[in-house]
């Protein structure tokens, strides 16, 4: 087992280089003109010799790859430069800006699983009763609708229409979190009680369900002491594997909503060609989305007596 | 609990199947006819502005109402849905091409290319598509072209390894071996016999993918980094009327609504397909 925790640390190494060369790379194809954009964005014709200066200033002269290692290296010690819009740290705005995130990302997972979960066992329990059309056809629904369209209908109904919910609230508070948080379950919820369905009806199928059936077991006791214990990893990484959907989600519905996260920073760095800011965000989210992978598969390894005995992956 | 499908059974389940994926492909062919000639359907020019009407609540007039320029919102619906349609249906075909090319060469050859390759598929797909996919439309500037190649670029991977494993498999199978004895050339090879019997497991999971890369392709633009105004397309009319929500709701709810719609038909296809060709999916249910 700690073999196979450091063997998967070790792989961790050239899939965070490659994440921080392929973010800086792409931000420096654009780099340069970035520093005309600043300044025509401020409304002032500048010369070429002020545009070199601040070229040189921010160390784009250099060659690419010194430029490369100077960035990872900052970026190591928590500094990955300045913003050119506001001037403030980069990393520092993005880890203020974090929390909020987080809180959105971890109440959507756990409203997902919360309604998810038990409709999926349903749906697979109840193989093609009308219980399971029903919840299939919502989940198809769910499956078809853009996020973005679900936060302005969820906002439509709830906040113009019937005005339970406020339309714009000042700051981050738990009633402003409902919103966003409904959007994005809807489609993730969609998703999981598909998948969870999938995984459980497989399950339901197998000889040692037919046995413990023919023995008198009650249906209830197979499901929740048998099928749903060896489904659960199966279930659980699946999840895992849809935080990168997750992630790409929050930066629109953090947009629609004004819920102040790193979405909504790294939506507005991207129309002020904020490259820093771009960078800082596309990195840490791969490596939030590395790291809950790694996590995941090593819970896997170690809950799972098979894969953990066998050595080798199912 | 467990049903076990018996012959006659399972040819009754087929033919449903049949039908099934006939109606939906027809339902397909409509939306692609409709996004073919829409400038035939559209009642009004899309891109005529007359203040003087501005906001008209859905009628007879105008049967989706205008938007906040007097734009008639059927018509632009309609020629709106040409973009997204045909720019979805770009984006697939560029990334299934290109996807399976990439995979069948890293599987037929084993070494340092298949390493290679496969590792920078690995980095694409270690980070979480559609934030990588924004930062490249964003880098790129928007417009079409370039939100269709920031997605590609998320996207490619998938297929790569779906029609690496799957050429690894027919490549190891007897009648290549009697292929290859009886003469063929790799490229023979590859274009007689692999590609003919990968295509369907590729084929399923492409369209099965025109329905998300709708919606990611709309979102692009709903946040202003593909289609650019006044170009109609269904992202961007709705980001249009996103401030406009409380007084003009239908400006949203007309695109908002078209996308879902096709996205629906997309994948009900998809799954149908799906279930006609593979048997083992559709006893599952």
């Amino acid at each position: 087992m700690r073999n196979y925790v450091f063997k998967r640390l070790l792989q961790l190494i050239p899939i965070l280089l490659g994440i921080t060369f392929l973010s800086f790379a792409m931000m420096r194809l654009a780099g340069g003109d970035a520093i005309s954009y600043l300044y025509e964005s401020r409304g002032t014709a500048v010369a070429q010799e002020i545009i070199d200066a601040k070229k040189v200033e921010l160390g784009l002269d250099k060659p690419f790859i010194i430029q490369y290692l100077t960035w990872l290296a900052g970026m190591l010690r928590g500094d990955m430069g300045i913003s050119y819009v506001s001037n403030k740290d980069v990393f520092q705005t993005l880890t203020s800006k974090l929390p909020a995130t987080l809180l959105l990302t971890g109440s959507a997972i756990v409203w997902t699983l919360v309604i998810a979960l038990p409709l999926g066992i349903i749906s697979a329990v109840r193989h093609n009763r009308i219980v399971d059309y029903l919840i299939r056809f919502f989940s198809f629904m769910g499956n078809s609708m853009p996020n973005f369209f679900a936060a302005l209908l969820l906002m439509y109904v709830f906040s113009i229409r019937f005005k339970i919910l406020p339309v714009i609230t000042s700051g981050n508070t738990l009633v402003s979190l409902i919103l966003p948080t409904a959007t994005l379950v809807v489609s993730m919820a969609a998703k999981y009680t598909r998948q969870v369905r999938a995984v459980v009806l497989e399950e339901l199928n197998k000889d040692y369900v037919i046995g413990a059936r023919a023995r008198g077991v009650k249906g209830s006791v197979i499901v929740f002491k048998s099928v749903l214990r060896v489904s659960m990893l199966t279930i659980l990484t699946l999840l895992a594997l849809s935080i990168g959907s997750l992630l790409g989600g929050t930066a629109i519905v953090e947009n629609i909503f004004m819920w102040d996260g790193v979405g909504k920073l790294a939506v507005d760095a991207i129309s002020m060609r904020d490259y820093p800011m771009i960078q800082a965000y596309v990195v840490w989210m791969a490596i939030i989305y590395v790291l809950v992978n790694l996590v995941t598969d090593i819970l896997y390894h170690l809950l799972d007596p098979r894969v953990r005995l066998g050595g080798d992956r199912l | 609990m467990t049903d076990h499908v018996t012959q006659r059974r399972q040819k009754v389940v087929r033919s449903h199947t049949g039908a099934r994926l006939i109606f939906f492909l027809i339902l397909a062919g409509c939306l692609l006819l409709a996004a073919l000639f829409a400038e035939h359907l559209c009642p009004y020019d899309p891109y005529a502005q007359d203040l003087s009407i501005a906001m008209q609540v859905p009628g007879p007039d105008h049967l989706l109402g205008t938007d906040r320029y007097g734009r008639d919102m059927l018509s632009r619906v309609l020629i709106g849905g040409r973009t997204s349609i045909f720019a979805t249906l770009i984006l697939v075909a560029v990334v299934t091409v290109t996807g399976t090319g990439i995979g069948v060469i890293s599987a037929w050859k084993p070494g340092p290319v298949d390493t290679v390759l496969m590792r920078i598929s690995d980095l694409f797909l270690a980070f979480p598509s559609l934030v990588f996919a924004l930062a490249v439309a964003g880098v790129l500037g928007g417009g079409v072209q370039n939100a269709i190649l920031a997605l590609a670029l998320v996207s490619w991977p998938k297929y790569a390894r779906l029609a690496r494993s799957q050429t690894l498999v027919q490549k190891s199978s007897t009648y290549i071996m009697a292929a290859r004895l009886s003469g063929s050339s790799d490229l023979q090879l590859v274009i007689r016999h692999i590609l003919p019997n990968i295509a369907g497991p590729v084929l399923v999971t492409a369209v099965l993918d025109i329905g998300t890369m709708m919606m990611e392709l709309a979102a692009l633009s709903f946040l202003g980094l593909g289609v650019k105004p006044p170009m109609a397309e269904w992202g961007s009319m709705m980001s249009d009327g996103r401030s406009l929500l409380q007084s003009v709701p239908w400006m949203i709810l007309a695109p908002g609504a078209a996308i879902f719609m096709t996205v629906m038909i997309f994948n009900l296809l998809g799954d149908t397909i799906r279930d006609y060709l593979d048997p083992k999916e559709r006893t599952k249910g």
